[in-house]
């Protein structure tokens, strides 16, 4: 199967090449972002406040690393449960991300608020970790340091292996690949 | 009376919770394999094949396996002909814990509260099952739980004229809603009888099994075969990208109940299903 290349940030036209299904190859920055950094990035976002970067076309992953060992650029990190942060992900898109990375299905309304911002929905493979971990260059601590492995990472990335789940056209992945196999109920 | 000094103890945990990350012990590795015999789906062998060369990595480079390294969950059975001296065992466990998640650069996911959420920074307290058992000897199992499966895992009263059918539906269901979630391949645990606390327990204690070890109570391991089978047949697959393979392996574990109950737990286990065991 053919495998995308793309650099994040994202832009629109990036997105709408993008179909359920696809494999895609990221590279480019992206942004750790958990439950805590999300309860306060939309606090600060409510309130009108500067935010630690210009969400504008970034990239987020549902992901809260182990620490580095010595000599490591990060330890393993894979991505958490997305629909924990659903709750948050309408006001995010409002505020200009492009893309989420994590795992797991997402709400209505946030299926929605994707094909209404023209964004993307990626999962890479849970628990998969420390092949995870190989595909990323560079990490700094941006923001909310005191969360530790919650607080936001700066991560450059190369040939990140994703797939995508929810396009901008409304497709679903998870959906479409269970039904696919689905033997009906017992 | 045999003793043993809590240090010991402590080191042993330190090291059972550095194992335990990073090595994935070689029962789940050889069900990955099979399910990757047996899946057919493009995008579950893809995840598989990730999952394997995951587990090497995780090996041969001391890293952990997955990001999220649990809470610690710690199963003793303790003799009873045989005293700790020096500490006592939650802290010699919880001493473990601490000196294994700090020394060995494992994520730290505990908060001091449910509602006020502070990180502890150690990843204690362990949640410890102990056990009074005979014998001079300490039997330890060190088994990491990730959130992400513990939170799609869940607990049912039903009555006693559900039956079978009725434990069938609700594993069914509870694998249905978590869906992706709980990173399948999966490995059920299920809890039949006792109350509710203990169906909960048995539930965890089920996954302690070595991956697709039938039951020895003919009647669990005939629910086994047709549960494993229903989960199965969801179509979830690896990573919830579609397949055949959803589980890796059902484990029921049974305990005698009231004549008005039937409590079903359902402890739904990762792929990375980790535990590291020591006897002395």
């Amino acid at each position: 199967m053919e495998v995308k290349k793309l650099s994040a940030p994202l832009t629109e036209r990036d997105v709408c090449g993008l179909i359920a299904g696809d494999r895609v190859l990221l590279s480019g920055t992206i942004y750790t972002a958990r439950d805590a950094a999300h309860a306060r990035l939309v606090e600060m976002i409510r309130h009108g406040d500067k935010l630690p970067f210009d969400l504008t076309g970034q990239v987020l992953y549902y992901a809260g690393p182990t620490p580095a060992p010595p000599g490591r650029v990060i330890g393993s990190l894979g991505p958490t449960t997305s629909s924990r942060m659903d709750v948050y992900t309408v006001e995010m898109l409002n505020a200009g991300i492009k893309g989420m990375i994590g795992k797991g299905e997402r709400s209505t309304d946030v299926i929605d608020a994707i094909v209404r911002h023209r964004a993307v929905y990626f999962a890479a493979t849970g628990g998969a970790g420390a092949l995870l971990a190989k595909r990323v260059v560079s990490c700094e601590v941006v923001a909310f340091e005191d969360l530790g492995c919650e607080a936001i990472h700066k991560l450059e990335v190369v040939d990140f292996p994703l797939i995508v789940i929810n396009d901008c056209f409304g497709n679903d992945f998870y959906r479409q690949s269970r039904s696919r196999y689905s033997l009906g109920s017992p | 009376m045999r003793q043993i000094s809590a240090s010991e103890l402590v080191t042993r945990i330190k090291d059972a919770c550095i194992e335990a990350c990073t090595v994935l012990p070689q029962d789940v590795l050889n069900a990955l394999e099979n399910a990757l015999a047996r899946e057919e789906s493009d995008s579950g062998r893809d995840v598989l094949k990730q999952l394997i060369e995951n587990a090497h990595i995780a090996r041969e480079e001391g890293i952990p396996i997955c990001q999220d390294t649990g809470l610690t969950l710690v199963f003793v059975d303790m003799g009873e002909d045989v005293r700790l001296v020096g500490g006592s065992l939650y802290e010699a466990v919880n001493e473990g814990v601490r000196q294994g998640y700090t020394e060995g650069y494992l994520r730290k996911s505990v908060v001091s509260h449910p509602l006020a959420r502070t990180n502890t920074g150690d990843n204690t307290p362990a949640v410890v099952h102990c056990r009074l058992v005979p014998g001079d000897t300490i039997s330890v199992t060190v088994a990491p739980k990730g959130g992400g499966s513990e939170n799609m895992s869940s607990v049912r009263m039903l009555t006693p004229s559900e039956g079978a059918d009725g434990v069938l539906r609700f594993v069914v269901e509870t694998v249905r809603n978590a869906g992706s979630n709980p990173c399948p391949p999966i490995i059920v645990g299920v809890g039949l009888g006792g109350t509710m606390e203990m169906a909960a327990i048995l539930s965890k204690r089920a996954l302690l099994r070595e991956v697709g070890k039938a039951s020895c109570v003919p009647p669990d391991a005939e629910l086994e075969r047709r549960l494993l089978d229903a989960v199965n047949a969801t179509g979830i697959g690896p990573a919830g990208l579609g397949g055949r393979v959803t589980a890796l392996a059902v484990h029921v574990e049974s305990f005698p109940c009231h004549i008005a109950s039937l409590p079903v737990a359902v402890t739904l286990q990762c792929h990375a299903a980790r535990h590291a065991s020591f006897t002395f």
